[in-house]
């Protein structure tokens, strides 16, 4: 039996005591960041992905005042002008200025990335909730989901695009029917999960409802999963809204998008690729910082989803 | 000179909030054909002492310092292709998931198969040949059979042999098992135990074995060392340790413990609480790491850090109070 | 005798197996497969049993957490397993239950106080949200937790803590009933010894019943006042704790006796281990399902499947070594000290 008498302080003091030699540190120490500058050093990708996402957001909204020229105006005389010191990025074959263009093309970019993002996560959601919850109709639901899935988004924005007539708003419209199977497809694989955590199992056990339960419990714990979905729709909406303006089956040539102008660039493409890579080049930066900010969000709201992708 | 000795072994972590000192100068040896037992609570370092003697800390966020001499020359010197001749071959070992540690689309013999030919030069035929015999050593029946099989086909306590075949297969000096039974079923664990028995009277493999289970510390040691956040706390012989430990982290985990057949002898008491929680291993400890939860701490204890000290005849305890000869209770 | 808290009749839990391409129904896992006992107000009944036995599933069938397949569960004489949801809401109020692993059994998203308040709210057990608070207070203290903490997340707790707080939510509902299953297993060992004793002292202080499910023969020991032994989805053995650690009547009891480790160096004890593994619960063994392991297996196992009848008063075993004469049971005589090893 364990016993408390072979502990006997009697006579023992500081003087006679046998004293550990002390543990030096074999690594340099880690200097505690606290607050923002601590949250940037330790989510560089968030911080670098979230920088140029606001900056370009930035950039949409105070368009008219980083621009020199009207983005629409038309000037046959200065056709296809090389980048200079008066036309940044030149002007293109109907002589409009291609830096206040792409400047002004960001908006439709972003508009239609937050708006499809925002509008897929919330359908997504719901028809994710139902679908975990209610069985019969998780069948019906998700092979209509598996049917819309088995058709390329991109091939089935520009179906939807051709029953309607260019506008951002269809194009919001037809990419976010493309982009909810994804949707939910991940919020049931979430839903399932969570319904078989211990803690939805103790509180059924403790009398709460189904409706308080999928509110109070499910539906918090799929913000975090949710909102690493949204930024990846977010970035995969632009580049569908790009295609689509680039075959003309999107937003209306008269409103500056990116695809847009790298349209109306194509022909020039060989003589004049000024026209073609600027608007290029703000995309992928765009869909990159996007891409970049979900991936940090991932690694820090879900650590667990981090390991499986 | 004894088989492995491991010399003021530091395992350290970086973490965006401070340096984890998960092993801050531990020493121990091993004996030729010993069996002995590292057992503590989790996250008092003692999976990290054994993952650092096989240099399997990534590197960084981890750091090991220290010297591990295993046969006299230091681990923690050789380059990283001498360390993977000494890994499954010299030194090998087993984890605690079966399932995991098995690759699940390679039949069992060649698994077992491959650390021959890897290390011993083996054929094919030769490697499958002695696959059979490992799982004979290891008793599983029809081994002819079974080597064909892949490691889903058998059940968890099957494949937990099937580890310990892997590790045997190359003659190893020491064998490393981390909490091998823990993932078990009492039976099945029975089992093991005793196959472990078995195989070291008949392969004579140094067994260190990690453990936070007293009662498997019983079974199979012959001397236990029992760790406390990142420290060596105390070490005996398995006899002395569990007839009269001498620090009081150990005394706690002792009567801690509900005994079988309790209820038959009339001993059944209230358990004994080691209040509090384990300090946290990014804050630097003054005096003695356990001086928080002990109930015979002093203004001393939290002072000055007790060194290991030789309390009886090989056994040794970093406690100040701990009585100093053979006397016990 | 007074009616039993909780009486359990011919449980069955069968889950389907489904497969193929049209999702069909391809087999089933015999999960539970007729299970009968009661617990009586106040009284701790452990189910011990290897990992597939069916022990925490007949915890949850208990909970009516899914519809069983055949069988009754009573609580305090009313029948709560064919009650329409809304019957069988309030009636969840008096059975409460802790499971195994702290970390997935608080809601990461909701702080303690919330936590605790849940069940009061919806069992309708606070006049106010003062009462609420109040009553929140009280658990924390019953749980020996410091009151502030209340307002804290779960991840800001230990392992141990953590149980705290489930052991906290269960009471807040007032119950008679609390299943633990395997509530202190993933535990350390020094905070493992602070949540048995805070349950052994709740019990006392409440006069809770409790069903402790574990796999732990020695915390079972410890906890309990009478035990069910389950093997395969069956009761194979139930007696009073004294009765069942003395005198095993059934092998497989013994074997699992004999397979605990003691933290006794060098203690002298028969061993029987066991051999190879548990058969799969979607096919069990015809007659006796422990036959295939069982060392004392004679012609008569392999084809009959022995009941449950009673070998001494109280103690129940399901065995055809009983009726043998006494010379030629090997489970006759005391066998308990012998496989623990005592000095």
């Amino acid at each position: 039996m364990a016993s408390a008498s072979v502990i006997d302080p009697q006579g023992i003091t500081a003087a006679n005591v046998a004293v550990a030699a002390p543990m030096g540190d074999i690594m340099p120490p880690v200097k505690a960041r606290r607050g923002f500058w601590g949250f940037l050093y330790r989510n560089p990708s968030i911080a670098i992905g979230g920088t140029i996402v606001l900056l370009m957001v930035l950039m949409a909204i105070f368009a008219p005042l980083l621009t020199y020229a009207d983005p629409t105006a038309l000037a046959p005389a200065r056709r296809t002008r090389e980048p200079s010191a008066m036309y940044w990025f030149g002007t293109d074959m109907l002589g409009r200025d291609v830096y206040s263009r792409v400047i002004y093309g960001a908006r439709v970019s972003l508009i239609v990335g937050f708006s499809v993002a925002v509008l897929a996560s919330v359908i997504g959601l719901t028809i994710g909730l139902v679908s975990g919850f209610v069985r019969w109709a998780d069948s019906l639901v998700m092979r209509v989901m598996d049917g819309m899935m088995s058709i390329p988004p991109i091939l089935l924005a520009i179906a939807l695009m051709a029953l309607t007539r260019g506008s951002v708003q269809n194009v919001i419209i037809a990419i976010t029917i493309a982009e909810v199977p994804r949707v939910s497809r991940l919020v049931r694989g979430v839903v399932l999960s969570l319904r078989e955590q211990p803690y939805v199992d103790a509180a059924v056990a403790a009398g709460t409802r189904t409706p308080v339960i999928i509110w109070r419990h499910i539906l918090p714990n799929t913000i975090a999963p949710m909102t690493v979905q949204a930024t990846f729709i977010c970035a995969s909406a632009m580049i569908v809204e790009s295609i689509l303006s680039f075959i003309g089956a999107g937003t209306p040539p008269i409103i500056p998008s990116w695809g847009n102008i790298m349209a109306e660039g194509r022909a020039l493409w060989q003589v004049k690729p000024y026209i073609v890579f600027f608007p290029a080049l703000f995309l992928s930066v765009t869909v990159l910082a996007v891409n970049l900010l979900g991936d940090g969000l991932r690694d820090t709201l879900d650590p667990r989803m981090a390991k499986r992708i | 000179m004894a088989l492995l000795e491991v010399e003021n072994l530091q395992t350290h972590f970086r973490s965006p909030d401070g340096i984890n000192r998960a092993v801050d100068g531990v020493n121990f040896h091993v004996n030729a054909g010993e069996t002995v037992a590292i057992v503590g609570e989790s996250g008092c370092g003692k999976s990290v002492t054994a993952m650092s003697i096989l240099r399997l800390i990534p590197e960084p966020p981890g750091k090991i310092a220290g010297a591990i001499r295993f046969n006299g020359r230091d681990l923690l010197k050789l380059s990283d292709r001498e360390m993977r001749d000494i890994r499954g071959n010299e030194i090998s070992m087993i984890f605690q998931e079966p399932m995991t540690s098995l690759n699940p689309v390679l039949t069992v013999g060649r698994q077992i198969g491959e650390t021959l030919r890897l290390h011993q030069g083996l054929s094919a035929q030769a490697a499958e040949a002695r696959a059979v015999e490992m799982l004979k050593l290891v008793g599983i029946p029809e081994p002819q059979r079974r080597v064909r099989e892949y490691p889903h086909q058998l059940s968890g306590g099957m494949r937990q042999r099937v580890m310990i075949a892997i590790a045997l297969a190359c003659n190893p000096k020491l064998l490393i098992a981390d909490e091998p039974t823990t993932a078990l079923d009492v039976t099945i664990q029975a089992q093991i135990l005793d196959l472990m028995r078995d195989l070291k009277r008949t392969v004579g493999a140094a067994i260190v074995i990690i453990t936070h289970d007293l009662g498997v510390v019983a079974e199979v040691a012959e001397r236990v060392i029992v760790m406390y956040a990142g420290r060596k706390v105390e070490e005996a012989a398995v006899g002395p340790l569990f007839r009269s430990p001498r620090h009081p982290y150990t005394q706690g985990l002792l009567g801690s413990m509900p005994k079988l057949g309790s209820s038959l002898t009339g001993t059944e008491t209230r358990l004994q609480e080691i209040p509090g929680l384990v300090p946290s291993l990014k804050r630097k400890l003054d005096g003695c790491v356990f001086a928080s939860r002990c109930p015979h701490a002093t203004d001393l204890c939290t002072k000055v850090a007790p060194a290991l000290e030789e309390k009886a005849p090989g056994h040794i305890a970093a406690c100040h109070y701990a009585i100093k000869d053979a006397v016990a209770a | 005798m007074s009616t039993p808290i909780l009486e359990v009749n011919d449980l069955k839990k069968h889950f389907p197996i489904r497969g193929g391409f049209f999702g069909g129904v391809t087999g089933q896992v015999y999960a539970v497969d007729g299970v009968s006992f009661s617990i009586a107000k106040g009284e701790t009944l452990s189910l011990v049993g290897e990992s597939g036995c069916g022990k925490s599933t007949v915890g949850k069938a208990i909970l009516q957490l899914f519809p069983i397949t055949a069988g009754q569960v009573i609580l305090d004489g009313k029948r709560i397993d064919d009650m329409a949801p809304g019957t069988l809401r309030p009636m969840r109020r008096r059975m409460q239950v802790v499971f195994q692993d702290p970390f997935s059994s608080l809601n990461p998203r909701m702080r303690v106080r919330d936590i605790l308040a849940e069940p009061i709210r919806n069992f309708g057990l606070a006049k106010d949200s003062a009462d609420i608070d109040r009553k929140v207070g009280e658990l924390m203290d019953r749980v020996r937790l410091p009151r502030d903490a209340v307002n804290r997340w779960p991840h800001e707790f230990s392992g141990g803590q953590r149980q705290r707080i489930c052991i906290a939510r269960a009471l807040a509902a007032d119950p008679d009933l609390i299943i633990c299953d395997e509530a202190v297993s993933a535990l350390d060992v020094s905070v493992k010894a602070q949540i048995v004793n805070l349950l052994q002292d709740l019990q006392k202080e409440l006069g809770l019943a409790m069903l402790f499910i574990s796999h732990d023969l020695a915390i079972v020991e410890h906890m309990t006042h009478r035990v069910a032994v389950m093997y395969l989805g069956k009761i194979v053995e139930v007696a009073p704790k004294r009765e069942l650690f003395a005198a095993p009547k059934h092998p497989y009891t013994e074997a699992l006796l004999s397979a605990v480790p003691v933290p006794e160096p060098g203690a002298q004890r028969e061993r029987i281990i066991l051999t190879g593994d548990v058969p799969s619960p979607i096919k069990p063994p015809k007659g006796c399902r422990f036959h295939t392991r069982c060392p004392y297996a004679f012609d008569r196992c392999k084809q009959d499947e022995p009941q449950l009848r009673q070998t001494e008063p109280g103690h129940w075993a399901a065995c055809h070594l009983h009726d043998r004469p006494a010379a030629e049971n090997p489970l006759a005589g005391a066998r308990g000290a012998a496989v623990i090893a005592h000095h």
